[in-house]
């Protein structure tokens, strides 16, 4: 029998104030083997602690459960104040009585009530609570980006420089993301190829950095400091080593009628490509689906022209394992599509346009060199409309668009307002807007500059509809302000279409154990305190992949995930978790079904020595678990149909002890 | 009527042990009556032209045998029926036997007759059976001969054969068959068309019956742990007989956890059941569900395979569109 100790916390008034902690402490007291029961207004404080540590003592405690707030905040201060006191750490359970009591209970009788029966619930399963001493695991000391944004280009940059090594996995033949279409960055107006392509260069030359091009993250095992993934490196049908990038083929190429994913469609490339001219590696690359020697075997002109002989029709799929120590998201956003927002006609007229279209449109490397001409014509808008939160804070019964505030389309449509009128003082700029938002570092004054320097309109209010007449588009929309419906013609319309994550998130996430909201961008450990690392270990996040995020925010956080990394990166070994599994080999049938779902890859099997009946020997197949690789997920318990694997500190028979105790 | 006799099987047995190959056979011969066949080991010729038997009643599946009898010294001699072929693959794949200590016969099958369902048509006095092409002549007490159409009497399983296809066997006796398409997930579909009280009313009605012999347990293929939670004190749910309505839902809800993804459709649970519960239901909603959330998966299939719930790939469902194909 334990002897328990019970300590409820008040947390000031955060407990206090809606569950009678005395009342608490008095019932817990009562419960089996509790043999001291306080309570005290912050547990978590000095004061608190040896108040814990003296119990011990003077009660000659072996089991403590201490009702607070979420194990997740003080379970590890609980546990070292035990240590401290001479009893093994793992002897403390940690009842919620915040988090998920007093905080969402109103009443206090309820309030109380629920505390006492998570009280005894942790009571209940420190009963058969035993000591446990965790195991040490090494580092390896190189991390993988996953995504070449400017994000995964930055994390890498920075683990690079504080001398780690660092692999970046890019979906698309060349790195640098979104950031590479844009034509220029707000506030300042630099050009972004002018300061994305130096870091591109940085990346290319940096001796610790290798960048998988056109790869993707195939499988990840292992677990923080040791994680072994796959990199599937789609064959490119060029040799990567070999190609000098000069560019022949991709002009000599026969299939012309490619659209251009790098300028969204709005021209055409070969079949053999190079994305853009500051591409990293700059190596081309055939695209399989239109190559008509790839589909029909006759064709092999870049072959023939390729002077470098870097053509290798044969080429396939290549699969790399590598060790990481810290993997790193950084998969980035794409605007949603405009399918459901018919209503902008974007379906119907080619100068609908959405505002990554127009950045490319204005760009001086995009379809139209860079002159601002209607997609449908070739002719000078003089009258443009600019239509914000496309998609974009929608409300959660709308059956399209997003809750969320994309955040970045605000500035970016005053930049595109006070371009556009900056180099074509004839045109006309509309924009309508729900609010302006413009809370960043010289963006307001960037905002204010293009109403009041450059003259654009800006209108409070919706877009209602679209409407394409003859080589017009009819915009209707209402002016709140105003308080009148309006009706303009506009030469080109262009949508500031809501951003989400990549879809590639949803997948990666899963591999990793990385949880997603329900938007699937990447959950924070914490919001507030940890918001480059994911709940899972060894996982951090870089860039838009964890919310919408201008460049500078981005770039910010890519340093800090990097910190977190190197931080990671930085040490030689890692305490392990106590709570692996086990197996019990008198009971396990060596069927192999923990071994089949077991993520980390802790299980093997060995035939073992039994003594069986009348003094001969067995032999039987029987599971074994790795301690230092297992990570205590306790999936191997649930497979198990004999119910020989079990959880240290999580024990079957502990979790429905508690299951008994809440229905007692 | 079967296409092999007890005569061909005995001359396989008496060639192969002359071989050497094998030691020993798994069979069936009768028990108190002659509908009433039960498993058997035989150990020489004599023994099996003294008792082996085989025909109609011979529905006994003997792959779960095989985790005893291959861990004896020498081999065992077994004959498989198709459907028996899958439970011998899923243990293979679970590792329960050592295959080099087996040899397996794969012999045809024409379904084995339920003697409940002769039982139900003649009333009592039944005294003997015997089945001549697509009749079943049926000799009774107080009405002499009765005559019934085989497919009447036929077992739920072999109504609903799933394959006549053998997915394991050393030789083959007889021709090999095809998988069927079978109609067996219909009576499922009709318990998910009912409303979720009605579908509680319907097993509560069944499982009441259970007087908890463990018959489906230790018959099942798939049940062979080194000791059953149900035997063991440590488990939490061990239970020698089921004290209150809840625990006898349990024992089959459990088990059909524990079979869940393992269960090959044998229908041994059925069959044996002396409360006649239609057991099998609850395995093939598991794997009606498992193929309509991973895709088409029959355990047993294949050595080795990777069973979707112990396995992970890209495409599996996620948990909240499972349950909302449920609704």
């Amino acid at each position: 029998m334990q002897r328990i100790g019970v300590f409820v916390c008040w947390c000031g008034s955060n407990i206090a104030g809606t569950v009678d902690v005395q009342k608490v402490s008095e019932a817990l007291a009562k419960e089996p083997g509790v043999v001291h029961s306080v309570n005290y207004q912050y547990m978590c404080s000095q004061a608190g602690q040896e108040m814990i540590k003296n119990a011990i003592k003077e009660h000659k405690l072996t089991g403590i459960v201490v009702c607070s707030c979420s194990p997740r905040m003080h379970e590890a201060t609980f546990r070292k104040t035990a240590q401290a006191a001479g009893i093994n750490p793992y002897m403390v359970e940690i009842a919620n009585i915040r988090e998920q009591c007093s905080w969402i209970h109103k009443d206090m009788a309820e309030g109380t009530e629920k505390a006492i029966v998570l009280g005894r619930t942790a009571i209940a399963k420190v009963q058969l609570n035993a000591p446990l001493k965790p195991g040490e695991s090494p580092v390896t000391k190189r991390a993988l980006v996953i995504g070449g944004g400017i994000a995964g280009i930055q994390t890498a940059l920075d683990i690079a420089d504080a001398g780690f090594e660092v692999d970046i996995v890019e979906t698309k033949p060349t790195i640098g993301g979104k950031m590479a279409q844009l034509d220029k960055t707000f506030p300042t107006l630099d050009c972004a190829a002018c300061i994305l392509t130096p870091k591109m260069v940085d990346v290319a030359q940096h001796e610790k950095i290798k960048i998988y091009s056109y790869s993707e993250v195939e499988s990840v095992k292992g677990f923080v400091g040791n994680f072994e993934v796959t990199i599937k490196k789609k064959a490119r049908f060029v040799k990567e080593d070999v190609c000098t990038g000069c560019g022949l083929c991709t002009e000599k190429c026969p299939q012309k009628k490619v659209p251009n994913e790098f300028n969204l469609g709005m021209d055409n490339r070969r079949a053999i490509y190079i994305p853009f001219a500051q591409a990293v590696p700059k190596v081309a690359t055939i695209d399989a689906n239109y190559c008509t020697m790839l589909k029909t075997g006759k064709c092999g002109v870049c072959s023939k022209v390729c002077t470098a002989k870097a053509i290798d029709y044969t080429q396939k799929d290549e699969f790399i394992t590598e060790k990481y120590g810290a993997i790193v998201a950084a998969t980035g956003f794409n605007p949603i599509s405009m399918d459901k927002f018919d209503e902008f006609a974007y379906s119907q007229s080619k100068d609908v346009i959405t505002s990554l279209e127009f950045e490319r449109l204005m760009n001086a490397a995009g379809p139209t060199a860079g002159k601002l001409v209607r997609p449908s014509d070739g002719v000078h808008p003089h009258k443009i409309v600019f239509v914000q939160c496309v998609g974009s804070r929608c409300s959660s019964c709308a059956e399209k668009g997003k809750e969320y505030c994309s955040k970045i389309c605000c500035m970016y449509t005053a930049k595109h307002a006070m371009l556009t009128r900056d180099k074509y003082p004839d045109t006309d700029v509309t924009v309508f807007y729900i609010d302006v938002r413009t809370p960043g570092k010289q963006f307001d004054e960037f905002y204010r500059r293009a109403v009041e320097d450059y003259g654009v309109h800006y209108i409070k209010g919706m877009v209602g509809k679209v409407s394409p007449e003859g080589n017009k588009l009819i915009v209707q929309g209402s002016d709140l302000i105003a308080n009148k419906q309006l009706k303009i013609e506009a030469d080109l319309v262009v949508l500031a279409a809501a951003i989400e994550p990549d879809k590639s998130a949803r997948p990666l996430a899963t591999m990793l154990t990385a949880s997603m909201d329900t938007n699937d961008f990447f959950t924070e450990a914490h919001p507030k305190l940890r918001p480059v690392e994911s709940p899972t270990a060894g996982i951090f996040l870089s860039g838009a992949c964890q919310g919408p995020k201008d460049i500078p925010e981005t770039v910010s956080q890519a340093g800090a995930a990097a910190a977190k990394v190197i931080g990671l990166l930085a040490k030689d070994k890692l305490v392990g978790n106590p709570c692996v599994a086990h197996s019990d080999e008198m009971m396990c049938n060596g069927c192999s079904s923990c071994e089949k779902v077991c993520p980390y890859g802790a299980i093997t099997y060995e035939n073992k020595e039994f003594r069986g009946p009348n003094r001969t020997t067995l032999i039987r197949r029987v599971a074994q678990v790795n301690e230092a690789v297992c990570q205590g997920c306790g999936c191997c318990t649930v497979a198990c149909p004999s119910g020989a694997m079990d959880l240290k500190g999580f024990a079957s028979k502990q979790i429905m002890a508690e299951v008994d105790a809440i229905c007692k | 009527m079967q296409k092999i006799t007890r005569e061909m099987l005995i001359e396989k047995a008496a060639a192969l042990i002359a071989e050497g190959k094998v030691n020993r056979v798994l069979g069936w011969k009768n028990g108190e009556f002659s509908y009433d066949v039960t498993p058997a080991l035989f150990e020489s010729v004599e023994e099996m032209q003294k008792d082996f038997v085989f025909g109609d009643f011979c529905g006994a599946n003997f792959s779960k045998y095989l985790v005893k009898e291959a861990k004896k010294d020498g081999a065992v001699l077994v004959f498989l029926k198709p459907c028996d072929t899958y439970s011998f693959n899923q243990l293979l794949t679970e590792h329960r036997f050592d295959r080099e200590k087996v040899y397996a016969v794969g012999i045809p099958c024409e379904g084995m007759i339920d003697v409940n369902k002769i039982k139900l048509s003649i009333g009592d006095g039944l005294l003997s059976i015997a089945s001549e092409g697509d009749t079943v002549k049926v000799e009774t007490l107080y009405d002499g001969v009765k005559e019934l159409n085989r497919n009447e009497v036929l077992s739920e399983r072999c109504l609903n054969c799933k394959s006549k296809k053998h997915v394991a066997y050393d030789e083959l006796i007889g021709e090999d068959g095809e998988v069927i398409d079978s109609n067996r997930f219909d009576e499922v579909e009709k318990l998910e068309k009912m409303s979720a009280d009605e579908r509680f009313a319907f097993w509560q009605n069944e499982l009441s019956k259970c007087i908890r012999c463990n018959a489906c347990r230790d018959v099942c293929p798939a049940c062979t742990c080194e000791k059953c939670v149900f035997d063991n004190p440590n488990s939490g749910v061990e239970n020698k007989a089921a004290a209150n309505s809840f625990e006898e839902r349990m024992f089959h809800i459990i088990r059909a956890f524990h079979v869940a993804g393992r269960c090959t459709d044998c229908g041994e649970c059925s069959r044996v059941c002396p409360q006649h519960i239609p057991l099998h239901l609850l395995n093939r909603k598991f794997i009606k569900d498992i193929n309509s959330f991973y895709g088409d998966y029959q355990a047993g299939e294949e050595v080795g395979s990777r069973a979707p719930l112990v396995n992970y790939t890209k495409e599996d469902i996620e948990p909240c569109d499972a349950v909302k194909g449920d609704e």
